[in-house]
């Protein structure tokens, strides 16, 4: 039995003596795909920011691949949300994807293998022949895959995207869920997401985030419980505090 | 300008070769942490960091004057207080949950108000003006040397950690968790930055820093592509402008500081106007 990619025991989180996270236990085996979702302010970017190390929780553990959050950066691929970017930068596709390689030389130099790695990542998302473009001239949806690549520069296991189908329109979303069956074959895919529909197609398990975090594996979803969560009433769906990806036992 | 290039040849006038050098050389620094300054946009952090120097110059007189330690000039004073001012802005923007601000403004005033003070102490007739509005003409031999000093730090620094400093300014976070420790390249950059507008003020005046150190970076940011093409770019411009502001300011006999500035402000507002009319020319067109 391998180490689960992401293990997280009872943990807690307050800002400002405010309970944003309260008992989140969690376990995510490599591989698992899992969509995030719950309602603004229920803590789904606090829960990411605890699992890549920004945030550490006021008590329990994290445990990523038995790593420390802070030691394990390798382990991990980020795909931030786009829209935070000054869309006048001026940078090249291939600049970004590089960022991808930071941190394994002391000056930030790139090697030639780097070059090469970069360069299949892009491949890897179908924009390789953008790689001299400059970053700000390029569509929504081609930025998001060009973050995509960056991520995927890094070689980590688990990829976490933060609500990647923010503002890219139908078409670069279902290339973005292509793109995303094929990594799930090597690595573990954890997404936030507002849009809970299209979630139930691709992932195998949901996380509904609202101070507490519960799992629902995707077979369970339909149409009265995604309104249901829009609507922000995550308690209208039964708890289960422990599921398997086949589903519950007992209905 | 035959004028300027007589002036500029005369023996007897070696101070305006000194400014023309200055301001050429000085053109390396302002153009690449100009850059940075305007992509991180910081340059109300620029701001209070040039206005906090006043202190440092201010005490530095009163150490040099008022308690007659000879070897201990404003520079060495302005050196100190831009660094420290560096390291506190950085602290603050690291520790301080959103009061970055007021901090700001604390030092901005603070910093002016004690250099004034300490002048006021410092026995003899000094000018404030020419600290406040620059006097590029009142340089000497040994600013060259820090000009030179600093074109070889800054160019050495930000060529070694090009990629991270990139990093830092396009998308922090993510520089953080490739694990680079950004609040480090955080304060070199602040550090950077605050000698940088030591020599500023010595060419344009504290409160003039700001325009000379943005103004060349955001003209080049309209057309660049990448940063090291705004910073080869910002560099041009801002030697070409100090060179047409001396020599205008020498023909007409005005102050060379607001000479210069004016100068860049124009240049700043016909390429904002161009770019925005020949946009909208292919809008039309389109």
């Amino acid at each position: 039995m391998t180490n689960p990619a992401i293990s997280i025991k009872q943990v807690y989180f307050t800002y400002d003596q405010r309970p944003t996270l309260i008992d989140v236990n969690l376990t995510i085996n490599d591989r698992d795909s899992v969509c995030v979702v719950g309602p603004n302010g229920g803590g789904k970017t606090t829960l990411m920011k605890l699992i890549i190390g920004l945030l550490t929780p006021n008590s329990g553990t994290i445990r990523i691949f038995d790593r420390k959050p802070e030691d394990a950066y390798k382990s991990i691929s980020y795909v931030p949300q786009y829209a935070q970017y000054d869309s006048k930068f001026p940078i090249s596709v291939q600049e970004v994807v590089l960022m991808g390689r930071l941190g394994s030389s002391f000056t930030g130099r790139y090697t030639k293998e780097d070059r090469e790695i970069a360069y299949e990542s892009l491949k890897n998302v179908d924009m390789a022949s953008l790689a001299k473009r400059p970053f700000s001239a390029l569509s929504g949806g081609q930025r998001q895959r060009i973050l995509i690549a960056r991520a995927l520069a890094s070689q980590g296991r688990i990829i976490i995207l933060d609500e990647p189908t923010a503002n890219i329109d139908k078409e670069s979303e279902d290339h973005l869920f292509e793109i995303l069956g094929r990594l799930n074959t090597t690595m573990t895919i954890l997404m936030v997401t507002h849009d809970v529909g299209f979630a139930s197609k691709f992932f195998k398990r949901i996380a509904c985030v609202n101070r507490e975090v519960v799992m629902h594996p995707t077979s369970e979803l339909t149409g009265d419980l995604i309104k249901d969560m829009y609507g922000g009433d995550i308690h209208m769906i039964r708890h289960d505090h422990c599921c398997s990806p086949e589903g519950h036992s007992n209905g | 300008m035959v004028d300027f290039f007589t002036a500029l040849t005369d023996p007897n006038l070696p101070f305006f070769r000194y400014a023309l050098v200055t301001g050429l050389l000085s053109a390396i620094p302002f153009g690449i942490i100009g850059t940075f300054v305007v992509v991180r946009r910081i340059s109300y952090i620029a701001g209070a960091i040039s206005h906090c120097i006043l202190g440092g110059i201010g005490a530095g007189l009163y150490i040099q004057y008022g308690l007659g330690i000879s070897w201990f000039g404003p520079l060495h004073g302005a050196i100190i207080v831009a660094l420290l001012a560096a390291v506190i802005l950085a602290m603050v923007s690291q520790f301080g949950n959103e009061r970055e601000d007021s901090v700001i403004g604390a030092l901005w005033a603070a910093g002016m108000a004690a250099g004034l003070l300490f002048i006021a102490k410092t026995p003899g007739y000094i000018d404030p003006m020419s600290y406040l509005f620059g006097n590029i003409l009142l340089i000497t031999r040994n600013d060259i040397y820090y000009v030179i000093g600093l074109d070889i730090l800054v160019l050495s620094v930000v060529g070694i950690f090009y990629n991270k400093f990139l990093a830092l300014c396009f998308d922090e976070e993510f520089a953080g968790l490739r694990g680079i420790k950004t609040h480090w390249f955080y304060l070199l950059l602040l550090c950077l930055t605050a000698l940088t507008i030591v020599l500023l003020v010595r060419v344009v005046g504290i409160v003039m820093v700001i325009a000379l150190l943005t103004l060349p970076a955001a003209i080049a940011g309209q057309f660049a592509a990448t940063i090291r093409q705004m910073m080869v770019c910002a560099t041009l411009l801002c030697s070409f402008f100090i060179g047409t502001g001396l020599s205008a300011s020498y023909s007409l006999d005005l102050p060379s500081g607001p000479v210069i500035i004016i100068i860049a402000a124009i240049f700043y507002l016909l390429t904002v106007v161009s770019t925005k009319g020949v946009k909208n020319l292919i809008r039309k067109a389109g």
